[in-house]
C-alpha cells in the first residue's frame, strides 16, 4: 500500500489559482471556459430567485408586487442585467460545446473564431433583450 | 483478449457503473434549454411582466404554462447536473462531497417542484 502524497509536501510549488496571471498566460479559450463555469454557478444561484418569482405570483398580488418592486430597484436591475448576460453567454457557449460534442470545429483557428462569435453574440442578444423590455 | 465479461461489455457502464448517463442528460437538457431559454427571456422582456395582471394572464395561456413547466424541468435538472460536477471537481473530502451532492439534488428537486406547482396553480385558475 502506498501512502497518499500529502497536499502540503511541496508547498513552494505554485498551484492552480495562484498561477493565474503570474505564470499562466490567458487565452480566449481558457477565459471563456472559466466564464462558462462561473456563469453556470451564477445561473444556478439565480434559479432561487426564479422560483421565488413564480411562487410570489402564486401567493397573490401583494407578494408579487413586493417581488416586482425589488426586481425593479437599482440592485434588482443590476442583478437582472448580470443574469440575462450570464444566461445568454452560457447558452451561446453551450451551443459551442454541443458543436464540439458533435465532432466539429476543433482546429485552433475555429476554436478561437467560435469563441469570439460567442462573446459578440452574447452581448448582442443581451442588448436585444433589454431593448425588447424598454422599447 | 478482453478481461471484461460479455454482459459488462453489453451494458457499457465502465468501472464507475454509470456510463455516459450524466454526460448525456446534461447534453439533452442543454439542447432543450436553447429554444426554451430564448423564448423565456424574450417573453418576459417583451410582455414586461412586472404587474400581477399581466403575469396571471400570461400563465393562463396553456401553451405558455406547458412551455414554462418544460423549461423548469430542463432548467432545474441541468442546474443540478452542473452543480454536481462543480462539487465533484472541488470538494476533495469524500463524506463532504457526498453530503454536498445530496444537498444539491434535494434543493434542486424542491425548488423545481415549487416553481412548477406555482405555475400550475396560476394556470389552473387561482
Amino acid at each position: 500500500m502506498t501512502a497518499k502524497p500529502s497536499p502540503g509536501s511541496n508547498a513552494s510549488r505554485p498551484l492552480s489559482p495562484f498561477m493565474l496571471g503570474q505564470y499562466y498566460r490567458f487565452q480566449i479559450s481558457s477565459v471563456l471556459s472559466f466564464g462558462h463555469r462561473l456563469t453556470g454557478m451564477a445561473l444556478s444561484f439565480g434559479t432561487l430567485f426564479l422560483a421565488a418569482w413564480v411562487m410570489s405570483a402564486a401567493a397573490g398580488q401583494d407578494a408579487f408586487d413586493q417581488f416586482s418592486a425589488c426586481a425593479r430597484s437599482p440592485v434588482g436591475l443590476f442583478l437582472l442585467l448580470g443574469w440575462s448576460w450570464s444566461l445568454l453567454y452560457h447558452l451561446c457557449n453551450g451551443v459551442r460545446h454541443l458543436v464540439w460534442d458533435a465532432g466539429y470545429a476543433f482546429e485552433k483557428k475555429n476554436v478561437d473564431a467560435g469563441g469570439w462569435i460567442v462573446v459578440v453574440a452574447s452581448l448582442l442578444l443581451t442588448a436585444a433583450v433589454w431593448v425588447a423590455a424598454y422599447v | 483478449m478482453s478481461l471484461r465479461s460479455p454482459l459488462s461489455q453489453a451494458r457499457g457502464l465502465g468501472s464507475a457503473k454509470e456510463g455516459v448517463g450524466h454526460w448525456w442528460a446534461q447534453r439533452l437538457t442543454a439542447l432543450a434549454l436553447v429554444p426554451l431559454s430564448l423564448w423565456f427571456v424574450f417573453s418576459v422582456a417583451h410582455y414586461r411582466i412586472a404587474d400581477y395582471a399581466t403575469m396571471v394572464a400570461w400563465l393562463h395561456n396553456p401553451y405558455v404554462a406547458v412551455a414554462l413547466v418544460l423549461y423548469f424541468v430542463a432548467l432545474f435538472y441541468h442546474s443540478a447536473l452542473g452543480v454536481q460536477v462543480i462539487v465533484e471537481d472541488y470538494v476533495a473530502n469524500e463524506a463532504l462531497k457526498l453530503s454536498a451532492i445530496v444537498l444539491v439534488k434535494f434543493a434542486h428537486f424542491a425548488l423545481g417542484a415549487a416553481a412548477i406547482f406555482a405555475v400550475l396553480k396560476i394556470a389552473f385558475g387561482a
